[in-house]
C-alpha cells in the first residue's frame, strides 16, 4: 500500500519515498561494558553496514581515553575475507600544536608517523602521545571513501584534536589511501599500547543521492 | 494504527518505526544576524538543545559579514547558562592565504591568534573585510560539551576575505575547552563592532 498525500508518494513498497536525511547512524561502540582492547566494525556483524550501501562512511570518536599513558590512537582495515588488519597504506600527517603554558605554537609535517606502502596501523593523533590524566582524551572524525569499490584505491581523511602528554592541544590532519582494489569491510581502532579505558565511536553512512 | 507497506512497518504508535533509517544530523536552531552584537546558543532557551542529547554539535556559518572593517570572528563558551562566556581554552590556528594579484601565497602558523589556557574569545577567522560582497563561511565541531569527566575538544575551518578583499584565507583552528564542567552555551561575535548580516545553523549529531 502506498501512502500518497497531495499527489506526492510518501511511502511505497516498504520504504519511505521522501528524504529522511542524507547521513544515517549505523552503529555505536563504547566502553559501557568496561575497557576494551580495541573497537572493530565489521560488515554484517552486530548490525554493522560497511559495503556499497553508502559511498562515504564517517566514524566519530568522542572522548577516547587510554588506560596506558603516552599512547597513540590508531586504525587499520581488512579486505573482505582477510584478517590481520595489515592493508597497505600510503599517508601524510601534519599537525598544529600549542601548549597551555606559553605561546610556542607551530604547524609542521610529522614524517615519523606517515606511511609509504606500510602495513602498520595508521596513527591518527600525529606524534603527540595521549595523556591518561582523568580529563585527557582525543576526539575527532575519520572519513572513508567508497570502501567497497573494486576498481580504485580507498582514500581516507581524519581530523582529530587531543591533549598531548605535556599539556598541549594538538590539531591533527591525516590523509592517505589503502593501496588496494579489494573491497574493505572491516575497520579496527585501538591505542598502540594498553586498553581503551573509555570512549565512544559512532559509525555513519552518507548517501550520494 | 500502524502504517505497514509491503510487509514493513513504517509508522506505529505515533512515531517512525525503529527500523526506518532516518537522518543522523538534526537542525536544532538557526540564528540570523541583523546588526547583532552577539549571537548566542543557550541550552534551554529559544529551542536550543546543548546538552547530552547529542555527542557532537556542528555549527555552520554562512555569509557572516562584519560592520567594521578588518575584524575577527570569534567564539567563547559558558558553563553557567550564558551568564559568563569565559571558559579556559588552549588552542591552535594556522592558515593558507593568497591574494587576488597572485603574487603572495603563504601557509603558516598564526602565533598571534592561538590561546594558552586563556579565557579570551577564540578567533575562528581573522581580519574580515567589510566590503559589500566579502564574508566568512565556516564550520565548527564541538565534541560532547556536557561531559563532566573530560575536557571538550573542538575543531573547525573557515574561509574569509581580508585586507579590503584583496586576499583570501583558509583557516584551520582547534583546541580544547579546559574544563570538566558541562558547557551549556556558546557565543559568537566580532572582535569589534556588530555582525552586520549572516546565518548560523546549529546541528546535533546522533
Amino acid at each position: 500500500m502506498a501512502i500518497i498525500s497531495n499527489a506526492v508518494t510518501i511511502a511505497d513498497a516498504g520504504a519511505f519515498s521522501v528524504g529522511l536525511g542524507a547521513m544515517t547512524f549505523i552503529k555505536e561502540l563504547n566502553t559501557s561494558g568496561g575497557a576494551a582492547a580495541n573497537m572493530t566494525f565489521h560488515h554484517g556483524t552486530s548490525s554493522v553496514v560497511l559495503d556499497s550501501t553508502y559511498p562515504i562512511y564517517k566514524f566519530v570518536f568522542s572522548n577516547m581515553h587510554p588506560a596506558t599513558n603516552a599512547t597513540f590512537w590508531l586504525f587499520q582495515a581488512n579486505a573482505v575475507g582477510a584478517s590481520g588488519f595489515n592493508e597497505t597504506i600510503t599517508s601524510t600527517t601534519f599537525r598544529s600544536v600549542n601548549t597551555e603554558a606559553s605561546s610556542n605554537g607551530q604547524v609542521d609535517y610529522i614524517a615519523s608517523i606517515d606511511q609509504a606502502q606500510g602495513t602498520s596501523f595508521q596513527n591518527i593523533c600525529s606524534d603527540g602521545d595521549i595523556k591518561t590524566d582523568n580529563d585527557s582524551c582525543i576526539s575527532g572524525e575519520l572519513l572513508i571513501f567508497n570502501p567497497s569499490n573494486t576498481t580504485f584505491v580507498k582514500h581516507f581523511i581524519a581530523h582529530t584534536n587531543h591533549m598531548v602528554n605535556n599539556s598541549q592541544s594538538s590539531d591533527n590532519y591525516i590523509g592517505g589511501y589503502f593501496n588496494t582494489t579489494a573491497a574493505l569491510d572491516e575497520f579496527q581502532f585501538k591505542f598502540n599500547s594498553g586498553n581503551i579505558d573509555s570512549g565512544t565511536i559512532k559509525l555513519y553512512g552518507i548517501k550520494d543521492s | 494504527m500502524g502504517v505497514i507497506s509491503n510487509g514493513t512497518t513504517l509508522l506505529d504508535a505515533g512515531a517512525l518505526d525503529s527500523g526506518v533509517a532516518t537522518g543522523a544530523m538534526t537542525l536544532i536552531k538557526e540564528l540570523t544576524a541583523s546588526s547583532s552584537a552577539t549571537l548566542s546558543f543557550v541550552d534551554g532557551a529559544s529551542g536550543v538543545v546543548l546538552d547530552s542529547t547529542y555527542k557532537e554539535y556542528i555549527f555552520k556559518f554562512i555569509n557572516i559579514h562584519p560592520q567594521t572593517n578588518n575584524v575577527d570572528f570569534q567564539f567563547n563558551a559558558s558553563i553557567d547558562g550564558g551568564s559568563n562566556y569565559n571558559v579556559t581554552k588552549t588552542t591552535s590556528q594556522f592558515n593558507a592565504y593568497h591574494n587576488e594579484a597572485g603574487n603572495d601565497q603563504v601557509l603558516g602558523y598564526n602565533a598571534g591568534y592561538d590561546l594558552d589556557n586563556s579565557t579570551a574569545f577564540m578567533n575562528i577567522t581573522n581580519d574580515i573585510s567589510n566590503e559589500g560582497d566579502m564574508n566568512t563561511a565556516a564550520t565548527f565541531h564541538l565534541y560532547d560539551p556536557s561531559n563532566t569527566t573530560f575536557v571538550k575538544h573542538f575543531t573547525g575551518t573557515a574561509n574569509n576575505n581580508y585586507n579590503s578583499g584583496g586576499y583570501f584565507q583558509n583557516d584551520y583552528f582547534a583546541g580544547y575547552l579546559n574544563t570538566t564542567s558541562a558547557v551549556n552555551a556558546i557565543q559568537f561575535k566580532m572582535s569589534s563592532g556588530n555582525v552586520d548580516v549572516g546565518t548560523i545553523k546549529m546541528y546535533g549529531v546522533k
